[in-house]
């Protein structure tokens, strides 16, 4: 009887909690990864790995699907209203001198949490242009500084200057109705996102922007989108 | 006068220390070049502080670790050379110099506490003014008593004194204010593009300096010259300062190549800059978020002005050949011919290997030098109007560049 109102409870809360899935495709000619060839020849940041690391410009994973792909409602949300910042707090983590993960979301309010991972200093740049930027140095393995961002901003990007081929990006939305696409492209839009139709628009820091109408019906919906090589 | 005298040895010392200065100056044009180059100027996020350590005291561990390197040499190398000028003036000015130092010294000082006093903002550029007052005040106590250099070497000398003071804030504040938005742009950038437009500057005349004060330059007002065409010299030298404007510009907005590909620019003799053709371009480019417009203008602007320039120097170097033996303008003709051909080489290199650190900073390196030749070749064609002007008796001022076809 208890299992029974469990999950009764649960299918009820899905009911409330709308949520948009789909998957980004990349189409034409994808340039190939290329080596980051700096780390190697860093006496700090070589000996942290064992294998090359390539450039993550273009993720591409099974069927063409595209990662680090920041989705997101671009309008149908109700006019006015006002949501409040997750208690969650995102991580991006400087490790092994690059940005992990490379792209990273959150709501205006929501603290980030920068961390530096590494066994020796890196400074995070912020060449935000509509919040206010800030470069801050990191001189100590495990350090993290929170920070928030208070207006709505797509890709502010991070940079170390240290270690001038780590970058990162952030993009910071007025709402909760974001994701960003694994190493398949696939995303999931989830919250409480309100039955109704959308302008979802996908970002890419290197092919762009694509936009897609969906329609949410009794809390799903689904949506493929395709960006293009430039 | 004897080699050997007093006087003279004094002359030929204080001529190998403005020549060391003007030395040290071009290895921190090349440093800063490639601070420039690397993206490394924002690595130590504090100023006159690195990392919150006296800069004289950073622990060698974090100097040696990857951008700071550069950074963080750059800063101490300038400090270095910061006091090198100020001593180099002191020296210049002669022992009357002492009560000014004094004055300066004192003043420096004392709006470094104010400044600590009134605002904890104004911190980094009251230390800056604590440090650079002491040595002003350190030089002052210098007491050695020696007579002032030419007139014209001691202005030269306090201009230098006055500079480096600038360029230092500079340099500071373009850390400092590095996220301030101004007209469009950051606080970094337009702070960069002076601190480097006036290291160029600096350098010139460092080496005006040391050139005043050698024994090359007595012999400039005894040679005879055709000053026909003289004009080249004049206009090819404005064309490399443009030059050098371009080169900065496109320099401090760490972009990366705007037009990666040469003699064509994107296959295109003038690319289209249409916002989708301007996505096409970015969307090509390992490293590079967007591409604008002017971005891509300037870079066909000074590649155009590098043409132009190298016109100018070619003529300037058949003018050249028209001076008699020895003449410093025939000299300067020569070494300038052989400046920009290198630095013509090294342009196409920087596109050629997509602006290469090592390469970029030569091409900066070489500029600094390709400038302060023309403008020694200015300057010693003005000598020689002015001469002109008094053997034929012509009103100072009235000199044009085309007496000398009246003759």
């Amino acid at each position: 009887m208890k299992v029974v109102s469990m999950v009764a409870a649960v299918a009820a809360s899905s009911a409330l909690a709308g949520e948009i899935t789909g998957k980004i495709k990349i189409t034409g000619e994808v340039p190939p990864a290329r080596e980051i060839t700096p780390i190697k020849g860093d006496k700090l940041c070589g000996p942290l790995h064992t294998k090359p690391v390539m450039t993550r410009t273009y993720v591409v994973g099974a069927d063409h699907g595209l990662a680090n792909v920041a989705v997101y409602i671009k309008a149908g949300l109700p006019a006015g209203k006002t949501y409040t910042a997750p208690a969650s707090k995102p991580l991006i983590d400087q490790v092994g001198c690059v940005y992990e993960p490379v792209v990273s979301v959150a709501m205006v309010g929501q603290t980030v949490d920068i961390k530096n991972s590494d066994p020796f200093m890196h400074n995070v740049n912020c060449q935000a242009k509509v919040n206010k930027g800030f470069n801050i140095a990191q001189t100590t393995q495990g350090a993290v500084n929170p920070r928030v961002f208070d207006k709505a901003e797509l890709a502010i990007k991070l940079i170390c200057n240290v270690h001038p081929w780590m970058s990162g990006y952030v993009h910071v939305f007025d709402h909760p109705f974001f994701a960003v696409s694994d190493k398949d492209g696939n995303f999931v839009i989830n919250g409480d996102l309100p039955d109704g139709k959308y302008t979802v628009e996908a970002n890419h820091i290197k092919s762009g922007l694509v936009t897609g109408e969906v329609e949410v019906k009794g809390g799903k919906a689904t949506l493929n989108l395709e960006l293009a090589v430039k | 006068m004897s080699p050997s005298t007093p006087q003279n040895l004094h002359s030929v010392w204080l001529f190998r220390f403005a020549a060391l200065v003007a030395l040290a100056t071009l290895g921190l044009v090349c440093i800063g070049g490639l601070v420039t180059s690397k993206g490394v100027g924002m690595s130590v996020p504090d100023w006159p502080t690195s990392f919150g350590y006296s800069m004289f005291a950073l622990p060698i561990s974090m100097w040696m670790t990857g951008g700071v390197f550069h950074e963080h040499t750059h800063r101490v190398w300038a400090s270095g050379v910061g006091l090198l000028v100020v001593f180099l003036a002191r020296w210049t000015a002669g022992s009357g110099s002492r009560k000014i130092l004094a004055r300066v010294g004192f003043a420096e000082v004392l709006v470094g506490v104010i400044l600590m006093r009134v605002n904890p903002l104004w911190k980094g550029e009251a230390h800056f003014l604590l440090g650079i007052g002491g040595v002003v005040l350190a030089a002052a106590a210098a007491g050695w008593k020696n007579a002032p250099a030419s007139r014209l070497a001691v202005r030269l000398a306090w201009a230098a004194f006055w500079l480096v003071q600038i360029q230092g804030s500079l340099g500071g504040l373009r850390v400092v204010l590095d996220s301030w938005a101004i007209g469009g742009t950051t606080g970094g950038t337009v702070f960069g593009m002076i601190h480097g437009c006036l290291g160029q500057v600096f350098f010139v005349l460092v080496t005006c300096l040391a050139l005043s004060l050698s024994g090359w330059y007595p012999r400039w007002t005894r040679s005879a010259s055709d000053l026909r065409g003289s004009h080249w010299v004049l206009l090819g030298t404005a064309l490399v300062f443009g030059q050098l404007i371009f080169g900065l510009w496109m320099r401090h907005q760490h972009a990366g190549l705007a037009v990666p590909d040469l003699p064509l620019a994107y296959g295109q003799l003038w690319p289209k800059t249409d916002a989708e053709s301007l996505a096409r371009y970015a969307g090509r480019r390992e490293g590079v978020d967007s591409i604008t417009a002017l971005q891509i203008h300037m870079h066909l602007f000074h590649r155009i002005n590098a043409v132009l320039a190298f016109l100018a120097i070619c003529l300037t170097f058949r003018f050249s050949r028209k001076q008699p033996q020895g003449h410093p303008v025939r000299t300067l003709g020569a070494a300038w011919l052989c400046l920009v051909a290198v630095q013509f080489a090294l342009g196409l290199f920087t596109v050629l290997t997509d602006r290469a650190a090592d390469i970029a900073t030569a091409h900066v390196a070489v500029g600094s030098l390709t400038l302060a030749v023309g403008c020694w070749s200015c300057w010693s064609v003005r000598v020689h109007q002015h001469q002109f002007a008094e053997e034929n008796q012509v009103l100072p001022g009235s000199v044009l560049l085309e007496m000398p076809a009246a003759r």
